[in-house]
């Protein structure tokens, strides 16, 4: 079977998770992956048969024009500085970093012809990943006046670019929340915790809504959650959705993600969920660009 | 000078104990008593600070903007703080607070994870703000790391930083360990703000002080999550107890609790115990049973409770003398 190339910039935790969940999958192929330094993550994509160079994107772009797809996993400023000549050299680029240059794609929601055509697409934060799907369930069906989400992670998951920048990932987060889940107001929270052995990433979602009808709610949620399952198998209810008060409009649920393990452990899910999101993407656009 | 700082947080710490709802109007009466009392700086906003008006933690009953206005507006000589939880607050809200006079930001993280608060710490310094370092749940930390963290806040400008008590779980020697090693380790002051739920508030407070804590917390009536602080107005007796020069006064501290929370407090459906005239006996060092008899003497006389109370402590009345209380009323009636 013909696969597509793909390329990794930043072969970091991230970057090393996408290359062992690379490895399974049958239309994309690791071309090369680029650092800016010699690291243990360039020697694993060496022995996993790929190009690895710590000459970092202009490596990339000036050797490998037989890739189509580039995944960016180093940090806001670096993708600012490369997204360009990202554009410039023909990749269809999916952002894992803050920058949010591209529109956000949240795969469960907004997969699309139409974000597949853009030159590159934002993955959001873990937070948006976990809780926008089910915020855009619950407004088809009810209307969602008011999103609430509080993410809660494992101190141990939390990397350096998240806590120097933890207003833009709530501020991002909440966007998403807006711009893709449809809420028409939004709030977002994130909780770092550094309990042992690390608590799986958690989220509970506040919706409130103008239809109430709970029955079609839950339809939704559990529909939606089969979704997310489909890319994210460690996807689940902690508690489905529920009346926060039998009185009131606000609708709760608690998702959990555990993460596949691979690279990064069990417990980093909010990780897992925007490599595992990330990959949905590569995969929907080696299929356009195959034909199929 | 006062060698101790107060900060008081009925207006946001006891936020909680109405499910955030003081009125404008409340938070103007309580902010001018507090001022009044000569509090140092007055923490006003929803319980979980900035942006904490939400589903998860209830809403305000007035908007944080307004809440700031009010109060600053209200208050002539204390300083207006406002908390900020990164993960809740951001930076822009701060702007925001900052721009209608709040003076001072409380930087809040838990106890390991001060690295969140580089932002904001930094951007407050940017803005003028005077910037306290809150450390929370410190109790679930060892000493060695409270003392990393807080070293971060410091190193990011924080101006204090704070031992934080959120659960009450403290004892005093819990206490005195972190805020020794901090003031051995950081260049800037040391606080700690206290919870009383296992009754250790005043003394977790005085054991802060003895390990060269210079900042400290309260709220009247020891308003506040769960079993709630330190009470202010106890507070400002033990400090005077201990003969620490501070800028508030006890009499004003009793009267802004009394009469001016105490009341508001009824008007949700919380009753109070009155905590303020037993406070008095020891603060004076007067019998215990001789408090309901030095009331009915002073409104017998229409005295002030507290100056029958402040004589029989001078004259060093012993158990069994409550008739001099008569006499003393009597004779503070005709001074």
């Amino acid at each position: 079977m013909k696969k597509i190339k793909v390329g990794i910039i930043g072969p970091g935790n991230i970057g090393q998770d996408l290359m062992i969940k690379l490895s399974r999958e049958e239309l994309l192929e690791l071309a090369c992956v680029v650092g800016i330094a010699e690291t243990p993550g360039l020697q694993r994509a060496r022995a996993m048969g790929a190009d690895a160079s710590p000459l970092g994107v202009d490596y990339l772009i000036e050797n490998h024009s037989d890739i189509d797809i580039v995944f960016d996993a180093t940090s806001a400023k670096a993708h600012e500085a490369a997204s360009e000549k990202l554009q410039k050299a023909g990749y269809f680029t999916l952002d894992l970093t803050p920058a949010a240059i591209g529109p956000y794609c949240i795969p469960a929601v907004n997969l699309n012809e139409a974000v597949l055509a853009e030159p590159e697409l934002n993955l959001v934060t873990c937070a948006g990943q976990a809780t926008t799907p089910m915020v855009a369930a619950i407004n088809a069906v009810a209307d969602v006046y008011y999103a609430e989400t509080i993410s809660s992670i494992s101190s141990k998951s939390a990397g350096p670019g998240t806590r120097a920048n933890i207003d833009e990932f709530t501020q991002t987060t909440r966007k998403a929340l807006m711009n893709v889940g449809g809420a028409d107001e939004a709030r977002t929270l994130i909780i770092l915790n550094p309990a042992e052995p690390p608590i799986f990433m958690s989220n509970t979602i506040y919706t409130r809504v103008r239809n109430l009808d709970m029955k079609k709610i839950e339809q939704a949620a559990y529909h939606q959650l089969e979704t997310m399952k489909s890319y994210v198998p460690g996807y689940r209810f902690k508690t489905p959705p529920f009346l926060k008060d039998p009185h009131d409009d606000i609708v709760m649920m608690v998702v959990e993600v555990e993460g596949m393990g691979d690279y990064l452990p069990v417990y980093a899910g909010n990780l897992d969920i925007i490599n595992t999101a990330a990959i949905a993407i590569a995969k929907a656009k080696a299929q356009q660009i195959l034909g199929g | 000078m006062a060698n101790i700082k107060i900060t008081d947080t009925t207006l946001r710490d006891g936020s909680h104990s109405v499910t955030h709802q003081f009125s404008l109007d409340e938070i103007r009466r309580i902010t001018q008593a507090l001022d009044e009392t000569g509090i140092d700086i007055i923490e006003v906003g929803h319980g979980d600070g900035l942006q904490g008006s939400t589903c998860n933690y209830g809403f305000s009953k007035e908007s944080e903007l307004d809440m700031i206005r009010m109060a600053v507006k209200t208050a002539k000589k204390a300083q207006i703080a406002v908390l900020l939880i990164p993960g809740i607050g951001t930076v822009p809200d701060l702007e925001k607070v900052h721009n209608l006079g709040a003076q001072v930001v409380r930087v809040a993280t838990h106890v390991t994870e001060a690295d969140i608060s580089a932002q904001h710490i930094i951007a407050a310094k940017q803005m003028g703000f005077f910037v306290v370092g809150f450390l929370m749940m410190a109790h679930r930390a060892p000493v060695d790391t409270v003392v990393t963290e807080a070293l971060k806040m410091e190193s990011y400008g924080a101006d204090v930083v704070y031992a934080t008590d959120s659960a009450g779980a403290m004892l005093p020697e819990d206490v005195r360990a972190r805020v020794s090693a901090l003031r051995a380790a950081l260049r800037v002051p040391v606080g700690f703000h206290a919870h009383n739920n296992l009754g250790l508030a005043i003394g977790n407070s005085l054991a802060a002080l003895d390990a060269g804590a210079t900042y400290i917390d309260g709220s009247l009536g020891g308003l506040g999550a769960g079993a709630g602080n330190a009470a202010t107005e106890t507070l400002i007796a033990v400090l005077k107890r201990r003969e620490i020069s501070i800028n508030s006064n006890l009499y004003t501290a009793i009267d802004s609790c009394s009469q001016v929370l105490r009341p508001i407090l009824e008007g949700h459906g919380i009753h109070a115990p009155n905590m303020q005239d037993p406070l008095m006996l020891g603060y004076a060092g007067v019998y215990s049973s001789f408090m309901l008899h030095a009331k009915r003497a002073a409104k017998r006389f229409n005295v002030d409770y507290r100056d029958i109370i402040l004589e029989a402590g001078r004259r060093e009345a012993v158990g069994g003398q409550e008739d001099w209380l008569y006499e003393i009323a009597e004779n503070i009636s005709k001074a």
